[in-house]
């Protein structure tokens, strides 16, 4: 092959490389993800790392939490690609371009859900003269439809019965392809659904079953209607809710990655040396814990807006200001908790340092920053861990309350504080605007209990005071086999 | 015992002075006053001489640390860290950007704000525990295992939501109390608080009984619990009279913990419920931007805080005799 026709196919793909846009917190989350993979590379080869992990495979509470959240992160991936079009200063990912029939299809304002007409009334001009107040017909929701009285209950349920279909269809591809893999499809399909699985393979497939009956059904609904209705502007409310999903994943792992280093250094260094750092330490956490977190952050991020305000110009695009304020608000957010973790950091150092082996390690000479990242920081680890994991569900929950309190993410950005405070002024509203609040709830409590059963049996599997208060199961004996 | 005290009242001061600084760098050197008078005014197209009468009628006019046009005391008492910062420990608080004393808003609306966070504080106390140890008493049984997958459903769902689903099926589908507002009187009043306390209640209790309850089973599997079931005590008595009186350690040091944040429910339930306290003032204060105001409420705050802080270490003394005799 000549270069001349290679050319045109790497402009092409260069064109494409110069409309990608990598805003702040998109970078994080890839070097996030990047962190994890090679752990769990790291994990895999050492058996005594594997086991507690094996041990929260074998949860079958923690494992569906885990099944919930990866579909969770997989919608907040799509949404950490951003790309810019050319002669447009719109910054979109392909989240966006996945859901572009939600984002496209804005009515004038308020429906209900799967609602053929507008929420307010209209004045409208009778073709003969004069004038009617009417419900006018959605522009998008269910436009579709010839006769709207005659066709409109058939669709639905045609819609619905179709996506359902194809949601179990899916469902059980996916769960044969699986048994497949795992050796000969027939028998392994009953190993599982017998539950003989070491990994509770039988509690996943049930979890995805209704994940995938959703998923389904909204496939199938969003081609004709506003399946959460639309909210005041018109916007889609399955759309904010699927964007904000992005919001709450960001400020739950990104606040722990900014501020579990500080915790670490911090921690071991007071438990460890004593003294005047550790009366230093202990000084600067306990000032900033006394200071109420909810009022640090709001003065934070108020004197942060104004620094942005002051300086515009350092942002080409909206989105580039909102995502700075998203992670400026990561970052105030592990101010205020990475205190808790140094504390239990330096407790577990103090009694670390009186260990025998740790002595010895002084004895033979081993000079300090050895002991401390190759003898203390291991056996501190699980602490790191179980705080990271149950910290999760603490800050999506906090992230609501201050965007509606205001100090939270920006207006603009889409996330479930953002949609808790649009939605509740329309509360008083006469028929009631319910829909808004009820997705979010949906999906917020959703992700938050995923996270907490996740959280929940992580903890039972590295916390040493868990294992040693239950007897060792039959499998645990196996693998120290 | 006193000098105990003493002494933990003293560890306070500088913490209290460690937050001061904090505060000072964070409203004055990260942003000049002149941001702020720009903030007030509108960002764009503002005269230079619109922020010096700004600043000039909310003192923000004069040097941060060391005033040298001054004379005598004045280098020092004569400028914004000495009249914003070092006054607030005297309780001057200074007037707000509308020229109300703060201090005198803060007196007024303390008294609403106490009645809604003691009730609530108080009375889920009670009911957390007493949850936690009848799921102790029935550990690993059904009545066990809903309880905590109760609790952990409750402890999934949003503070605001208990607060929005409150105020709608009580409030407005069963009309049982008004929805929100606040009345001078005692009996007036307590129409309006009802709601607030048990939502509040509600809403803390699926992480507080979840957490009590692991306390009382890491006490449970303690030597002395086996020694006081070997010398024949009943179920009850070794849960009341031995675990109930062990585990109030670790539960009065995450009642402590819990106080900042019984802070920020109150800010919410008090801005739901329109109840003109500390919550709902310092909600305002932060949509109106101003900034003298959550200053004050950060040096309260950390205050009511580091007096909680104390507050726990004279209640091990109470609990825990080795603290006293120490």
């Amino acid at each position: 092959m000549s270069d001349f026709q290679v050319m045109p196919w790497i402009d092409r793909v260069m064109a494409l490389w110069h409309q990608l846009v990598f805003l702040w917190t998109d970078r994080l989350v890839y070097f996030l993800i990047a962190v994890i993979v090679l752990t769990v590379c790291y994990v895999r080869r050492r058996e005594h790392l594997h086991a507690p992990w094996r041990r929260v495979a074998q949860s079958a509470s923690g494992m569906v939490g885990l099944a919930l959240l990866l579909a969770f992160v997989a919608v907040g991936l799509l949404d950490s690609l951003h790309f810019k079009q050319p002669r447009s200063v719109e910054v979109l990912s392909v989240l966006d371009v996945v859901l572009r029939p939600l984002r496209a299809h804005a009515e004038k304002t308020y429906s209900a859900p799967l609602a053929i007409r507008s929420y307010a009334m209209e004045t409208v001009i009778l073709p003969g003269g004069g004038e009617q107040r009417v419900f006018p017909r959605l522009i998008y929701g269910g436009a579709q439809l010839a006769d709207v009285e005659r066709d409109y209950t058939g669709d639905i349920t045609r819609r619905i019965v179709l996506g359902a279909a194809a949601g179990l269809l899916a469902w059980g591809g996916l769960v044969w392809m699986f048994a497949a893999v795992r050796g000969e499809a027939r028998s392994e399909w009953r190993r599982i659904w017998r539950g003989e699985t070491t990994v509770p393979w039988r509690a996943i497939a049930l979890a995805l079953l209704p994940m995938a009956l959703f998923s389904g059904v909204m496939v199938a609904l969003t081609g004709g209607y506003h399946v959460f209705g639309t909210d005041k502007v018109g916007q889609d409310v399955l759309y904010e809710a699927l964007k904000s999903i992005r919001t709450a994943l960001v400020i739950g792992t990104l606040t722990t990655l900014l501020m579990v280093p500080f915790a670490i250094v911090f921690g071991i260094a007071a438990g460890y040396f004593g003294g005047w750092i550790d009366d230093a330490i202990q000084y600067v956490y306990t000032t900033l814990n006394s200071i109420p977190a909810v009022l640090l952050i709001a003065a934070s991020i108020l004197m942060m807006q104004v620094f942005i305000d002051r300086h515009a110009e350092w942002f080409a695009t909206e989105a580039e200001r909102a995502d700075v304020r998203l992670l400026v608000l990561c970052a105030i957010l592990g101010v205020t908790t990475w205190t808790g973790l140094c504390r239990l950091l330096r407790g577990e150092t103090l009694k670390l340092r009186e260990l025998d082996y740790i002595q010895a390690a002084h004895a033979f000479g081993v000079n300090t920053l050895r002991i401390l990242t190759r003898h203390i920081l291991p056996n501190a680890m699980h602490i790191v861990l179980i705080n990271v994991v149950l910290a999760f569900s603490d800050l999506v929950l906090a992230e609501a309350v201050l965007s509606y309190i205001g100090v939270g993410v920006d207006p603009s950005m889409n996330s479930f504080g953002t949609m808790i405070n649009g939605a509740r002024l329309e509360m008083a509203r006469e028929p009631m605007v319910w829909w808004s609040l009820a997705s979010a709830f949906v999906f917020m409590v959703t992700l938050v209990l995923a996270a907490n059963l996740f959280a929940d049996s992580v903890r039972d599997a590295f916390d040493p005071r868990v294992r040693i208060a239950r007897p060792p199961s039959a499998a645990a004996f196996q693998s120290h086999e | 015992m006193i000098a105990y005290v003493v002494r933990r009242l003293l560890y306070a001061v500088p913490i209290l002075i460690g937050v001061n600084i904090v505060t000072f760098a964070l409203f004055f050197v990260v942003n000049t006053p002149d941001d702020m008078a720009r903030m007030q005014l509108g960002i764009k197209r503002v005269s230079p001489a619109a922020i010096e009468s700004w600043k000039h009628e909310h003192g923000y006019d004069k040097p941060l640390f060391y005033n040298r046009a001054a004379a005598g005391f004045g280098k020092i008492s004569d400028t914004i860290f000495y009249r914003k910062s070092l006054r607030m420990f005297v309780f001057d608080f200074g007037a707000s950007d509308d020229s109300r004393d703060i201090g005198y808003e803060i007196r007024k609306r303390a008294g609403p704000s106490f009645a809604i966070a003691l009730p609530t504080f108080m009375v889920g106390l009670l009911i957390y525990i007493t949850c936690a140890l009848g799921f102790a008493l029935f550990r690993a049984t059904y009545l066990d295992f809903w309880g905590v997958a109760l609790c952990v459903v409750a402890m999934s769902i949003s503070a605001m939501f208990y607060i929005i689903g409150g105020q709608y099926l009580i409030g407005k589908l069963w009309n049982l109390v008004p929805i929100s507002g606040y009345a001078g009187t005692a009996a007036g009043a307590l129409r309006f608080l009802l709601l607030p306390i048990a939502i509040g209640i509600i809403g803390g209790f699926g992480a507080s009984a979840r957490l009590y309850r692991t306390f009382f089973l890491e006490e449970i599997g303690k030597d002395y619990v086996r020694t006081a079931r070997a010398k024949g005590l009943g179920e009850g008595a070794v849960l009341f009279r031995h675990v109930l009186n062990n585990a109030m350690i670790p539960i009065l040091t995450t009642v402590v913990v819990a106080i900042p944040s019984l802070f920020l429910g109150s800010l919410l339930t008090e801005s739901f419920f329109g109840i003109p306290g500390l919550g709902s003032y310092t909600i305002d204060a932060i949509n109106m931007q101003d900034f003298s105001i959550v200053r004050a409420m950060v040096f309260i705050g950390s205050l009511l805080y580091i007096a909680g802080l104390v507050l726990t270490d004279i209640s091990y003394t109470l609990v825990d005799p080795r603290v006293r005799f120490s």
